[in-house]
């Protein structure tokens, strides 16, 4: 049962492989399962992740769903690093959107050029005060981030629920869980004709450079990789173990609150029950696949983003639930964890 | 007054049921050092095959049961696979494999979502049901509750006077010295995972068999989570599980007897109940540090290589 054993120096080739190794293993097993479930193999991995891309709405698509994950994956990204681990990303996003979105109704009818920097303003502050109370948790009371960020997400799913059954149900929307489609000033404006691609993507670029320079340059994020990689160490340098809890829960939950208002005043356009098929969760994948690194993560949130097209297409094409979605990304950490566990040790020879 | 308790009471019973099998499966698993964030991907699992078995086969939950602890314990061999052998991150595993979970079981679920089964029957037991509020709280139940009393015993007493029981504490303890006396650690560890994943199948299964009885997506709707929190809760105790779990099976059934009790607020608060209360008793438990510290299984979390 022992397969592996430690190598004497971690393998710096692994490391950057280890994500290939991973996306080809699930592409065959991927393709396998197709096979065994008596569909065509080629012609479903065809239907899967190249059909998508054939066409410039295919890329576009793929544009509109990489920006959310890319988005949250960089704000977790700093808090893996120093071990603090945020898995309730989609409850943060939730949390965001309904502030963004409660802007939105709150000012309907106005069209003044204000509305979607105060949505964004106020999905930031949203997302960030639903990473903040983990944080509280953790610092004040030492509870398990892990658990806490995830039970809250459950709690902003019913707080959704609560507001677009109840106030902000849109009153001619038949009874349906919804609020009323946002008006133009409060959504983000088309940047490409014909697409549904808009301004929000500027939000993503930002982020993708400020977190790229953020973690080259800054002495906090080297401080939080310490914290991580060497907490005794850390403790030891007098860097504050508090900080580092506060920072990464408050920015994981900041970068997902951005993420909820680009879905609502982007793709979405109100306030309904499906406003993330699971981004908060699928950007933590993003996060490990992308090496922890702002750009890596730009890669690694357009492959998932494919992921969720594919699973759309393969619903469409070949009559398959959408769930196969989760099936692809649960192998694909699964094979990533796998393919990790090769960058410090190596295949045990036998005696 | 207590007389119209009881169906309350009796209810509680019932919801916390799921709680106590895929609890005791995660504290055995912790037990032996290992922590599977995956009891709700496992749950998922249990309940779609089980719900398969009992819906194909006519045989309801007798059927449903036992395929659905297989299903949970194959599960977890793949979060063993890679947690164990491979040495991978344990709670990356364990999410990775309740992602799976979700994804696998609303798959291959789509083709049941508008079957029902018929559930089962309370069985009142004599005597014991004659005994005033707590005979038809906790003595007219459908057979699986009382399963789960047997399920419960049987681990206490195994954790505390068996060999058996020595032997996955000190792996959980200490998995170098165990490994030094000649135990096989993974072994044993991949026998608790594997318990762990069975107890999240029969909980799953419970769910779709017998306490709903039909199959809807995602349907054990975090309970597998709370299961986790409830062992942190528990400070790694099979009787502390139990009374936690009936808490929280009383917290889960108020928001449908609200109305009858005359609490008058909208229905998402009371949903979101049992998640705000895992909260609330994860804050109690872990701000006594040196509570935790001295009950957590010494090498929780952490990779065994020899």
């Amino acid at each position: 049962m022992h397969l592996l054993e430690p190598r004497a120096q971690p393998s710096q080739i692994m490391r950057w492989t280890a994500p290939l190794i991973a996306i080809a293993a699930t592409l065959v097993v991927g393709s396998l399962l197709f096979w065994a479930l008596g569909k065509p193999a080629l012609a479903s991995f065809q239907v899967f992740f190249i059909e998508p891309l054939t066409s410039s709405n295919g890329w576009s698509e793929l544009l509109i769903k990489a920006c959310p994950l890319i988005l949250i994956a960089q704000g977790l990204a700093i808090g893996f690093k120093a071990r603090i681990y945020n898995i309730g990303a989609e409850g943060q996003l939730i949390v965001g959107a309904l502030f963004g979105g409660g802007v939105a109704i709150y000012f309907e009818g106005s069209d003044s050029s204000l509305i979607i920097p105060a949505m964004v303003l106020a999905g930031a502050v949203g997302g960030a005060l639903w990473g903040a109370l983990p944080a509280l948790l953790k610092t004040r009371f030492n509870a398990e981030e892990t658990l806490t960020t995830l039970m809250l997400t459950y709690v902003a799913t019913f707080i959704l629920s609560y507001m677009v059954n109840g106030p902000w149900r849109d009153p001619e929307g038949m009874n349906f869980p919804q609020s009323v489609m946002f008006g133009d000033s409060a959504l983000f404006g088309i940047l490409l004709e014909g697409s549904r691609v808009n301004t929000s993507v500027f939000i993503t670029l930002f982020a993708v450079l400020a977190f790229w320079l953020f973690n080259a340059k800054s002495f906090l994020a080297y401080q939080l990789e310490v914290g991580g990689q060497a907490p005794a160490a850390s403790r030891y340098a007098g860097f504050s173990a508090q900080r580092t809890i506060w920072f990464s829960l408050v920015m994981s939950g900041l970068t997902a609150g951005l993420a909820g208002v680009g879905e609502v005043a982007g793709p979405v356009g109100q306030l309904n029950l499906n406003i993330s098929p699971g981004y908060g969760f699928a950007a933590i994948i993003v996060a490990y696949l992308g090496r922890l690194h702002a750009l890596g993560i730009v890669l690694a949130g357009f492959l998932m983003a494919l992921i969720y097209l594919g699973g759309e297409a393969a619903q469409v094409s070949l009559q398959m639930p959408a769930a196969i979605t989760g099936i692809f990304q649960g192998m694909l950490l699964f094979f990533l964890l796998g393919a990790d566990a090769f960058i410090d040790n190596r295949l045990r020879t036998p005696i | 007054m207590v007389e119209s308790l009881i169906p309350v009471l009796a209810g509680a019973i019932a919801a916390a049921t799921p709680l106590i099998f895929a609890g005791l499966g995660e504290l055995i698993a912790e037990r032996t050092g290992v922590i599977n964030l995956g009891v709700e991907g496992m749950m998922l699992t249990g309940a779609i095959a089980g719900f398969a078995a009992a819906a194909d086969t006519g045989y309801g939950a007798a059927i449903g049961l036992p395929v659905g602890a297989i299903a949970g314990a194959a599960t977890a061999m793949i979060f063993a696979f890679f947690a164990l052998s491979l040495a991978a991150n344990q709670a990356a595993c364990g999410l990775a494999l309740t992602i799976f979970g979700i994804g696998l079981s609303a798959f291959v679920g789509q083709h049941y979502v508008s079957y029902s089964l018929p559930g089962l029957q309370p069985l009142a037991i004599p005597l014991l049901s004659d005994i005033p509020l707590l005979g038809p709280v906790l003595f007219k139940q459908d057979a699986v509750v009382y399963l789960s009393f047997i399920a419960f015993a049987s681990v206490a007493w195994t954790l505390s006077k068996t060999r058996l029981g020595l032997l996955l504490k000190a792996v959980g303890e200490s998995p170098e010295s165990a490994h030094a006396i000649g135990y096989p650690v993974l072994g044993i560890r991949y026998g608790a995972v594997a318990f762990g994943g069975a107890m999240a199948g029969i909980a799953g299964a419970y769910l779709s068999t017998v306490y709903t009885p039909l199959w809807v997506q995602n349907m054990s709707a975090g309970r597998g989570w709370i299961a986790v929190a409830l062992v942190v809760f528990a400070t790694w105790k099979p009787t502390r599980l139990l009374l936690g779990a009936y808490l929280f099976g009383a917290v889960t059934i108020l928001q449908f007897h609200a109305q009858g009790l005359g609490i008058d607020v909208p229905v998402q608060v009371l949903a979101a109940l049992p998640y705000i209360a895992t909260i609330v008793v994860l804050v109690v438990i872990s701000r006594d540090r040196r509570l935790l510290q001295l009950n957590l299984p010494a090498s929780l979390g952490k990779p065994f290589l020899p």
